[in-house]
């Protein structure tokens, strides 16, 4: 009996290791187009392009582009699943719960959704830490703003943007106190009239810098067009609408978090688990600043990233004031993650208001 | 300071309401033939998509306003030939060409995100532009918004002191009536369809040759649709349409100026106005006595076949 068990286990042993033998089959389940000089060519570069240079022809990549949110994105991943790809990454918030379900279904298939929060055995969770570059950004908007009123062109009022709102308002005031940060929401994250539209109203108010979280590049064109500074989002490629505004802009480096995952995949040491990867991880970070950027500036800029890199300075640490002047976040004493991605309040120096739900 | 929220909201409704104007007088002309062309957006994707591919590799504006009103052009003859040639359903056809012209503007256009390209510029009117207060606003603009302030007025003359207007208003009232009097029903439609669709290329190229210089795959965001409501509000009335364009437009700006002057109006509620001043429209044209003078054109989405008649 033993015996015949024995051979039962060496036979199944053997035919697991022949599935294993040929290259690791990965899926990229994609938002958007893989040029959209934003979130989805980030996430092209770093995971398809990054792996594939990494580890050759240890893996077999596919990917599919404009996949729709929630209820359709389910058959995508289930025929992925089924059609043998062992690791599949989906890069939009919107395709959790059909990820939740094809994980559940497809127990031997490794699932990694980005910016959402479930986990299972074999479905893991990765973000990255934007707030801290957004911190950077905010140092040199704050330093170079003359009238001492930033404009921020902000997409919804989700934890996401509230989070780089009050980072960026954090970085302002730690180099200029007097400056104030006016949010402007456009419900939307991609209606470039509308960013634009949303971008010149806070010109026209006096603003003389321009943040952005929104997905085109309308807000850099604005700027430039009004002769005021910009700060862009998601690619460098921004700098190119803007040449006389653009200053420099938080950026996604996806690669440092891709091509470590996949090799503990091939390594057979992946585990479950939500990664939020910083500036020391690398999978974000500020993108190279423009020459309109003065040298003193950069200078601290650089010394700043190095703190948030060595884990010595972090962006919300207290004392930290909400709007109103309450205090938030006592003298030495760290936001939690959790609080952090769940927060719905502005620092003090932001000028507007968090819609009502 | 609330002086120039107020001249930056006026500037804006002019800015933002131009690529409606366009679309909404394509629209009219369409529908007053008695074409239902629900395709705008797709047609101005197609325009907007076009004008900025040619624009960017031959750097002439011009032909870029003209050829992404062609290609549009050639998406609304596809429209016309399906509803009037083959009679079928013009709302279905209408939808059809929504995807078509996103599908295709997407499909081509991938080249083309991310890279900047010439832009219209302002051109200053001189006189004109010196009036106090409304000079710099009205007379300060962009070629293409000189366009929308004689386009309008220029059409609703053709529409209702002409030969041409009075047949076109006939074959969309009463194509039985009109084919009678010898007026070319089909070819009427045709023509007025098209023209239609050049127009809202038009409004789509206005997005990426002067609005923004860029393109990005639905950068129209619903605006076509936008047109769409407007022709009802303008009650099929060129001269309303140059209001509400610009009305629409202003209100969407206005939202900006208003969350910058921190005023406790939600955004939400001032996006839902236009919509809510269509319906309201609706409601006062919806009797019986009123549909005759201000309705729809009464043989609106019905295909004209001259045997149903006999």
């Amino acid at each position: 009996m033993k015996f015949k068990t024995l051979v039962i286990v060496s036979m199944l042993l053997a035919i697991g290791l022949f599935a294993f033998a040929g290259p690791l089959k990965i899926a990229f389940v994609f938002v958007g187009p893989i040029n959209d000089n934003g979130w989805t060519q980030a996430h092209y570069e770093g995971g398809v392009v990054a792996v594939k240079k990494a580890f050759g022809d240890k893996v077999q990549i596919t990917y599919i582009e404009n996949v729709p949110e929630g209820a359709p994105s389910l058959n995508v991943l289930n025929s992925l699943a089924s059609r043998g790809f062992k690791l599949i990454y989906a890069t939009s918030f919107g395709y959790m719960n059909q990820m939740v379900q094809s994980a559940k279904s497809h127990p031997n298939t490794i699932y990694e959704m980005c910016a959402g929060y479930k986990l299972a055995p074999n479905l893991g969770e990765y973000f990255g830490r934007m707030y801290e570059p957004r911190f950077l950004s905010g140092l040199i908007a704050g330093a170079m703003t003359k009238t001492n009123k930033i404009g921020f062109v902000a997409a919804y009022a989700i934890p996401e943007v509230i989070r780089g709102i009050d980072a960026f308002t954090l970085g302002v005031r730690a180099v200029n106190p007097k400056a104030t940060v006016h949010v402007v929401w456009t419900y939307s994250w991609y209606d470039p009239p509308v960013e634009k539209e949303a971008a010149l109203s806070l010109i026209n108010s006096g603003c003389d810098v321009i943040a952005q979280h929104q997905d085109s590049p309308a807000a850099v064109q604005a700027a430039e067009s009004k002769g005021v500074y910009a700060i862009g989002y998601d690619s460098p490629n921004m700098g190119r609408f803007g040449p006389h505004a653009y200053l420099t802009a938080p950026i996604w480096h996806w690669d440092a978090f891709y091509v470590p995952n996949v090799k503990s995949v091939l390594d057979g040491t992946w585990k479950s688990e939500s990664y939020w990867g910083g500036m020391k991880d690398g999978v974000v970070g500020l993108a190279p600043m423009s020459k309109l950027v003065p040298d003193g500036v950069k200078k601290l800029v650089n010394a700043m990233a190095d703190e948030i890199k060595s884990g010595d300075f972090h962006v919300f640490e207290g004392p930290i004031y909400d709007q109103n002047g309450k205090l938030r976040v006592p003298a030495g004493k760290i936001m939690s993650d959790s609080e952090l991605l769940s927060i719905q309040w502005f620092v003090k120096g932001v000028v507007g208001k968090i819609p009502k739900k | 300071m609330s002086h120039d929220i107020l001249t930056s909201t006026f500037a804006g409704a002019i800015r933002s309401g131009t690529p409606l104007l366009f679309a909404t007088l394509g629209e009219i002309l369409a529908e007053r033939s008695g074409i239902l062309n629900l395709g705008v957006e797709g047609m101005m994707l197609i325009g907007a998509f076009t004008g900025f591919a040619v624009s960017y590799t031959t750097s002439n504006l011009w032909l870029a306003v003209v050829a992404a009103m062609g290609a549009a052009a050639i998406l609304a003859s596809l429209h016309a030939f399906v509803s009037i040639t083959l009679k079928v359903n013009q709302v279905v056809s209408g939808l059809a060409l929504v995807f078509l012209g996103a599908g295709l503007s997407g499909f081509w256009g991938q080249r083309f995100v991310g890279i900047q390209s010439v832009s219209f510029v302002n051109v200053k009117i001189p006189l004109l532009a010196e009036i106090p207060f409304v000079g710099n606003i009205l007379f300060n603009r962009d070629p293409l918004v000189y366009v929308g302030y004689v386009l309008a007025p220029f059409i609703w003359w053709y529409l209702y002191k002409t030969k041409y207007g009075m047949n076109l208003r006939a074959v969309g009232e009463a194509p039985g009536a009109a084919d009678a009097r010898g007026i070319n029903v089909s070819l009427t439609r045709y023509i007025y369809t098209i023209m239609g669709g050049a127009l809202a290329g038009l409004g789509g190229a206005y997005l990426s040759l002067a609005y923004t210089s860029m393109w990005v795959e639905n950068m129209t965001a619903g605006r076509g649709w936008i047109a769409v409501v407007l022709v009802i509000f303008a009650i099929w009335d060129p001269l309303l349409a140059m209001l509400g364009a610009y009305l629409f437009g202003g209100i969407s700006v206005l939202q900006f100026g208003l969350q910058v002057t921190q005023t406790p109006i939600p955004p939400n509620i001032m996006k839902m106005f236009p919509y809510l001043f269509t319906v309201l429209v609706m409601l006062f044209t919806s009797s019986e006595k009123m549909k005759k003078r201000f309705g729809a054109p009464s043989a609106l989405g019905v295909p004209y076949s001259r045997e149903e008649k006999t």
